[in-house]
């Protein structure tokens, strides 16, 4: 009869930061994804302690040690090396920051750029919104390789270069969908109700409509990162993106490349590290919104 | 000696509201005129588009720029509100003169709790703490008949029901203290036990706080509970204005006649019996409209009606617009 106790107390109200672990903890995709990205970013950090080796260091005695599983490893170096000897994980650690680095920085500038003007046309709307829209179409009408390529002819290739490149390119994304999640909500009465307490426009874009739309942000920066990342891999296994011997796991796929027949494992780790990272962030995306979607808060 | 005008907390005199359409202009309100004193009600009544709305968005100065708003006069006690700049306007607004929209269900932020909503006006306005601010919400709450207001403080939008959000909305207004209120509309999203609670409530924090208010309503139920004075809107214009008495006892133009016809009265309107109706649709407001707008739905409309309509007074004292006016009592 314990259990007739237990039903007179009454339940005592989850807090807000009890009701949100849960939710995180409850949604699996969320909670894969985040564990996947915080081992990334974990070893993008702390590379130099985790890699034996140097990434940039050669040794034509030591080239082509294929990883632990295959006959003929070398103990010292576990997940092989390449062509030129260096040590495979050093580089593979070491390309996490340049992959990292790359969807972060990125997706900052190319939202803070596409938030800005999305926000101000749909809010606005009339001719600034057909001004912001002309740039939306002229940006979408530029390919991204072919402006890289012509910026890398124009100015060599770098990882500045790229991240700045690829961060002035993919706003448009973020200006479409902001444009359109405040156009919903400009005209909501909670908007109107904010001008008739008072508010200046400012307050209102920045505390009324704001808090409504940065799930949408959050969706659509995750999935810039992840685009970036594939951008950044895709352009320096072209040779436009970071310049050899920076370690990126895109150069890394394009220097195995020639070897792909023989030894497939100089493309298929940096392939599966690519895939992994991009998933997590896309799961972490995902997961993001659906926990914080106002209609699910308690 | 007291001025005369010192108690009247609104006076509007030709407002005017014109939309740019595609050919031409859309002349939604086209000239009216009234005077608000301190804790007196206005009720606006009329049908859809008939400007009721964009009446009292224009008091508040909330229409968008594409909307031309014009007036000969239009003073917030004794402020030309015409004169004053957007920084000066935001200042009054949700301070001294407070809106209530219509919608509790897309009026509250639902990014926020009930008490960040509640004391946002009272922090923007005044120089309080944030303690004070809740302490003065909770306040609110209660008089707003909102029960445990402590614990709603940290509740979300969507965790309330219509009623109570309506509620909170009132809260909201009432948190600067105004001297005006404008109500657009307050009960139509609701049910009708909770429609007579608001109205109740209304008239009560009215009297208690000698607030003017003007309710925008097509509710002659609700006129008839609540209302000190009436103005009939049809097509832009005031056609019919006056205590809520007068009008109801003795409505002079054919439109209110109509409008009262449409309410079931209990014990009167028998079981399957039409409810009276206006034939016929409201005229385009597209573009100059010449005499009476409504001549091409009244039984009465004769040559006359296509002239400029003076406005008449009544011997009752109600002013109203119209040539062939109704005379006879109208049995209550």
């Amino acid at each position: 009869m314990a259990n007739m106790d237990l039903a007179a107390e009454p339940l005592p109200d989850p807090s807000p930061a009890t009701l949100l672990r849960r939710r995180v903890l409850g949604h699996h995709g969320l909670t894969f994804g985040l564990g996947v990205l915080i081992i990334i970013a974990a070893a993008a950090l702390f590379a130099p302690f985790l890699a034996a080796h140097d990434p940039y260091a050669q040794s034509l005695f030591a080239r082509m040690k294929p990883p632990f599983w295959m006959e003929g490893t070398d103990p010292a170096h576990i997940l092989g090396t390449d062509q030129l000897g260096r040590d495979y994980l050093a580089r593979l650690l070491y390309g996490a920051r340049i992959s990292l680095m790359i969807g972060v920085v990125t997706a900052l500038i190319s939202g803070l750029i596409g938030t800005t003007l999305g926000v101000v046309a749909g809010y606005f709307g009339g001719r600034v919104d057909l001004v912001v829209t002309f740039l939306i179409n002229v940006r979408l009408s530029m390919p991204v390789v072919l402006v890289a390529l012509a910026v890398v002819a124009l100015f060599g290739g770098s990882l500045e270069t790229v991240i700045l490149v690829l961060g002035l390119l993919l706003w448009d994304r973020f200006a479409v969908v902001m444009r359109a999640s405040v156009m919903q909500l400009r005209d909501l009465e909670y908007v109107n109700a904010a001008k008739a307490i008072g508010c200046s426009t400012r307050r209102i874009i920045l505390s009324e409509i704001m808090p409504n739309v940065v799930n949408n942000l959050i969706i659509v920066a995750t999935l810039e990162m992840a685009h970036a990342i594939l951008l950044e891999a895709a352009l320096s296994f072209l040779g436009l993106g970071v310049q050899p011997p920076t370690p990126s796991w895109g150069l890394m796929i394009s220097e195995g490349k020639q070897m792909m027949l023989f030894e497939p494992w100089l493309i298929t780790i940096p392939g599966i590290a690519l895939f992994l990272l991009v998933l997590a962030i896309n799961l972490v995306g995902d997961g993001l919104r659906d926990v914080t979607a106002t209609e699910n808060r308690g | 000696m007291e001025h005369p005008a010192a108690d009247t907390i609104l006076a509007v005199e030709g407002l005017t509201v014109d939309i740019p359409v595609s050919h031409g202009t859309l002349h939604a309100v086209r000239g009216i005129d009234f005077n608000l004193r301190r804790g007196e009600t206005l009720c606006i009544v009329g049908e859809s588009g008939s400007g009721k709305s964009l009446t009292s968005l224009s008091i508040m100065g909330l229409l968008g720029k594409r909307l031309k708003v014009g007036a000969r006069k239009m003073e917030f006690a004794g402020t030309d509100l015409r004169s004053l700049s957007q920084a000066a306007l935001r200042e009054l607004r949700g301070n001294r003169m407070a809106m209530i929209f219509q919608e509790p269900m897309t009026s509250l932020n639902p990014a926020y709790t009930i008490g960040d909503q509640l004391t946002e006006a009272l922090l923007l306005h005044r120089k309080v703490s944030r303690r004070d601010a809740r302490a003065r919400a909770v306040e609110v709450l209660g008089k707003v008949g909102i029960t445990a207001a402590e614990s709603r403080l940290a509740q979300y939008p969507h965790q309330l029901s219509g009623g109570l959000r309506q509620r909170v909305m009132i809260a909201m207004a009432l948190m600067c203290k105004p001297e005006l209120i404008i109500a657009d509309e307050p009960t139509t999203a609701l049910d009708v036990t909770i429609q007579a609670q608001i109205l109740r409530l209304l008239a009560d924090l009215k009297r208690e706080m000698n607030l003017a208010l003007i309710l925008v309503t097509h509710d002659l139920g609700v006129v008839a509970r609540i209302a000190d004075r009436v103005a009939v809107m049809y097509a832009g214009e005031i056609v019919e204005s006056g205590t809520a008495e007068e009008i109801f006892k003795r409505p002079s133009h054919p439109y209110t006649r109509g409008l009262m016809r449409c309410i079931p009265v209990p014990g009167r309107t028998k079981p399957g019996e039409p409810l009276g109706s206006i034939p016929g649709i409201v005229p385009s407001l597209i573009d100059r409209v010449e005499g009476c707008a409504f001549r091409s739905r009244c039984e009465f409309a004769e040559g006359a009606c296509a002239k400029p309509i003076p406005e008449r007074t009544a011997a009752s004292g109600h002013v109203y617009r119209c040539v062939r006016p109704v005379q006879e009592e109208r049995a209550a």
